[in-house]
């Protein structure tokens, strides 16, 4: 990692990799939910509505993804002081806060249907909900941090302490009785048929790459501002 | 009670305007920054 410190050697790497990470992204993702409306099977309980999966699974993986890259920039940063782990902490927080409300909203869809009421206070979605209201207050603070000159450690210390809700997401199942149903896929196997599971892991990893180029290229244009504003405090300074 | 293919087609909808809404916005904010730092540059 601390081969990529310096931004000169970082956005050399970057440049490529973003369009890469993207076209293969968009292709895989409209593969994955062109699979996973047309040839995948409808569920036996749920009939189609079980389709929601496809992208409301990928949503919340990334919705969580997104946070636990935010802690670890924000240990990155505090530990070893890397120079870029602020500003990925920055670019991963949009993404990341997109991802959870789209996780939101589209079980709301789905909750609507399959059981009768659009929200409830259970364990699994309350906690989905203090994610989103999470990320907006790390958009907050990193932009308050940045806009008076910090250099980002509040921010840091903000995404490790919030981090705290990613196992409390993940075993809000087990913890409480929800209207959520259980883990379906864990590290033993998957309880979800072949034929079900293939789109879903290829739209997954299309919303994950295309997660990623939206996080290097949110990372590319917060290096091209500070070089812009770096250059201009030196010209006002000379 | 609503079409699930309503539904579905929202939930896919949402996903899918966001996630492209997200990535066009992204690229013109990078083009105009690296492309601004590029001519200041000179």
């Amino acid at each position: 990692m601390h081969a990529f410190a310096n931004p000169a050697r970082f956005l050399k790497l970057a440049r490529p990799l973003t369009a890469w990470l993207g076209w293969s992204g968009a292709l895989l993702t409209a593969l994955g939910l062109a699979a996973g409306l047309l040839l995948a099977p409808a569920d036996y309980a749920q009939q189609d509505m079980a389709r929601i999966m496809y992208v409301h699974v990928p949503a919340a993986w990334l919705g969580m993804g997104g946070w636990t890259g935010i802690a670890i920039a924000g240990l990155m940063q505090i530990v070893w002081r890397h120079p870029l782990a602020a500003v990925a902490g920055r670019a991963v927080a949009v993404p990341g806060a997109l991802f959870t409300a789209l996780c939101l909203a589209t079980g709301s869809l789905w909750g609507s249907r399959t059981w009768g009421t659009w929200w409830q206070w259970d364990g699994r979605m309350t906690s989905m909900l203090v994610l989103l209201f999470l990320y907006a207050g790390y958009i907050a603070l990193a932009e308050a941090d940045r806009e008076r000159g910090g250099d980002g450690r509040i921010t840091a210390i903000f995404g490790l302490v919030g981090a705290i809700n990613i196992p409390i997401i993940k075993y809000s199942v087990t913890w409480w009785n929800t209207l959520h149903q259980k883990q379906s896929i864990g590290v033993a196997g998957s309880s979800i048929d072949g034929s079900m599971m293939w789109p879903l892991l290829v739209a997954t990893l299309g919303f994950s790459l295309l997660f990623a180029a939206i996080v290097l290229m949110r990372m590319r244009t917060m290096l091209a501002r500070q070089k812009v504003e770096g250059r201009l405090r030196r010209l006002a300074g000379a | 009670m609503t079409d699930p293919w309503t539904l579905i087609g929202a939930a896919y909808a949402l996903t899918v305007a966001g996630t492209l809404g997200l990535a066009l916005a992204s690229y013109l904010a990078m083009r105009r920054a690296e492309a601004e730092a590029a001519r200041r540059e000179k």
